[in-house]
């Protein structure tokens, strides 16, 4: 069925003998009056996507659950390192010496990355292949599984990725500029450095894993992508367990900063704790950072069976495309993707305790975001809190998804909301119900957490994980 | 220089190639391959080190030559001497 003939007729609502349109249409090019008229057929179903969570639970889809973290941030570590900061208020934000450009403001990682791997490892690798080795190592053992042990060929690794390669390619490059420009010098680790599934493939060398590692590219949406196409395999029975998330090394390249700065996007402030403050009336740009944060994903059956401890329990996600810029944000395609991801997970807005947003602290990003969860969640959720995390550590980039829930996944326990920090004075257009300012706040309950995550050329992640109850 | 001396600059560039060995009991007449854990991508690291801190090229034909520290010493240091006079 082409796609620019969709009718809510034509939907899979309920297990009638009809699959999804991906798995029976034979999709063709539509021409451009036809996108229009899909454009507004799908804004039409926005009201029906209770659909998709009749579709998925005639289904029976396993239940997925989080059962190990492992990360590294600039402001931790640790899940209990990160966590006790973003309740303390402590940033991690700090001055880093960039090529050609002198001193600028990164969230900068300081784990041991010696702790998993040798010398020689980091020497031939990657930052984002270091970053990944310890986030997956750390996650392992706090799953409670053991590397030695895992069934190596039903381990899968998927890790978001906002970009790759780059790093290696300017270090080249300015490496040959010392010799004339004579690619003779040019290091024959460039291409393993620097092909897409790097961070994924070095993982997977270290733990010895044999069965699928690659990443997933897809912005500063990656992170997220990283645990919904986990799922995913996990559900199909592909693998066993998970490896996921995102990573980022993307401090390592001045382009990254270069381009901000040209887009007008790139943070500046004297204290660099200050320097990133989504939601703030003087927020001026993104504070570039690095990090990483990787998940062991099992089926809960297989959780259950062995007496893993359960973090969490994924819900139901959403990811679509804005396809209307490069790099401008899209509210009405963002409320369509918390939209979807809110009915995959069976709820309502109102059933959401808590909103992570993706706010970067560009000027116009952050009211757009905002516009999108008035959209979605109104004035009639009271038991909605929103706040942020890229306030404390920057923008990690592909991370940022992956590390900003973890940040948030204690609250379950604790019933605590981390805060937005740096809002002196809060602009008006982000003024949101619900929003945490600079102090954490007691919540009577949290059952739900949904993260945003959106990415360049318009692709829209979210992500809803839930409290685990048997 | 000296074999020695040629032996040595080899050494320095492995301790930086392989930075986990030990490399105080290397044998000189033993194929470095049977004593350290170096790969094939370690040799080509070999071959751009001399010619990134060197200047010294070593085609493919004669990277046999590069099998042990004697051997090294054999073969490059008439080259590093070479250099020397040049310069």
């Amino acid at each position: 069925m082409p796609i620019d003939q969709a009718v809510e007729n034509d939907r899979p609502v309920a297990c009638g003998g009809k699959l999804p349109h991906a798995m029976t249409s034979n999709v063709s090019r539509a021409s451009d009056d036809k996108n229009v008229h899909a454009d507004k057929a799908f804004i039409a179903f926005q009201p029906l996507l209770a659909s998709d969570f009749l579709f998925a639970q005639t289904l029976n889809l396993p239940r997925i659950v989080i059962t190990g973290i492992g990360l590294t941030a600039p402001n931790g570590n640790s899940l209990a390192e990160f966590r006790g900061n973003l309740l303390a208020g402590v940033a991690g934000i700090e001055w880093l010496e960039v090529r050609y450009m002198g001193r600028l403001l990164a969230g900068v990682c300081h784990f041991d990355a010696l702790k998993h791997q040798k010398k020689k490892e980091v020497r031939v690798g990657t930052r984002a292949g270091s970053i990944s080795i310890w986030c997956a190592r750390e996650a392992i053992a706090d799953s409670g599984l053991s590397v030695e042990t895992l069934a190596k060929d039903r381990v899968g690794i998927y890790i978001g990725c906002t970009e790759h390669g780059n790093v290696e390619t300017e270090n080249e490059i300015f490496a040959i500029s010392k010799f004339g420009y004579d690619t003779k010098y040019w290091s024959h680790y460039h291409n393993p450095r620097t092909v897409a599934n790097n961070p994924a493939g070095e993982a997977s060398l270290n733990l010895g894993v044999t069965g699928p590692a690659y990443t997933i590219g897809a912005a500063c949406a990656a992170g997220n992508l990283g645990l919904i196409h986990a799922t995913q395999m996990l559900r199909l029975g592909e693998v066993d367990l998970a490896v996921c998330g995102g990573v980022s090394e993307s401090i390592h390249t001045f382009g990254i900063f270069a381009g901000f700065k040209s887009q007008g996007a790139l943070a500046t402030h004297e204290t660099p704790a200050k320097a990133s403050r989504p939601f703030d009336r003087a927020r001026n740009g993104i504070v570039v950072s690095e990090g990483g944060c990787l998940y062991t994903l099992e089926r809960l059956d297989d959780a259950l069976r062995r007496g893993a401890r359960i973090y969490a329990e994924i819900a139901g996600y959403g990811v679509n495309s804005d396809a209307s810029d490069y790099v401008l944000p899209n509210p009405v395609r963002q409320a369509e993707c918390v939209r979807k991801s809110i009915a995959n997970a069976g709820l309502k807005p109102a059933d959401i305790h808590i909103v992570n947003t993706h706010a970067t602290a560009t000027p116009l990003g952050d009211i757009q975001e905002c516009e999108a969860i008035r959209a979605v969640f109104g004035e009639g959720c009271p038991d909605t809190f929103i706040n942020n995390t890229k306030s404390f550590i920057g923008h990690c980039m592909g991370a940022a998804g992956a590390l900003e829930l973890a940040g948030n996944l204690p609250s379950f326990d604790d019933l605590v909301v981390h805060p937005t920090i740096n809002v002196d004075d809060l602009d008006p257009a982000c003024a949101l119900p619900g929003l945490v300012l600079n102090r954490p706040a007691k919540a009577a309950r949290v059952d739900t957490i949904l993260n945003n995550s959106f990415g360049m050329l318009g692709i829209n992640s979210t992500l809803i994980v839930k409290r685990f109850v048997a | 220089m000296t074999n020695d001396e040629c032996k040595k600059a080899v050494l320095d560039i492995i301790a930086d190639i392989a930075p986990d060995e030990d490399l105080s009991h290397v044998k000189p007449d033993v194929r470095l391959r049977d004593q350290l854990q170096l790969d094939s991508m370690d040799f080509l690291d070999i071959v751009m080190e001399l010619r990134k801190r060197h200047g010294i090229e070593v085609p493919e034909a004669d990277y046999i030559r590069l099998a042990s520290l004697d051997s090294c010493a054999e073969y490059l240091t008439p080259k590093f001497n070479a250099l020397a006079a040049k310069s």
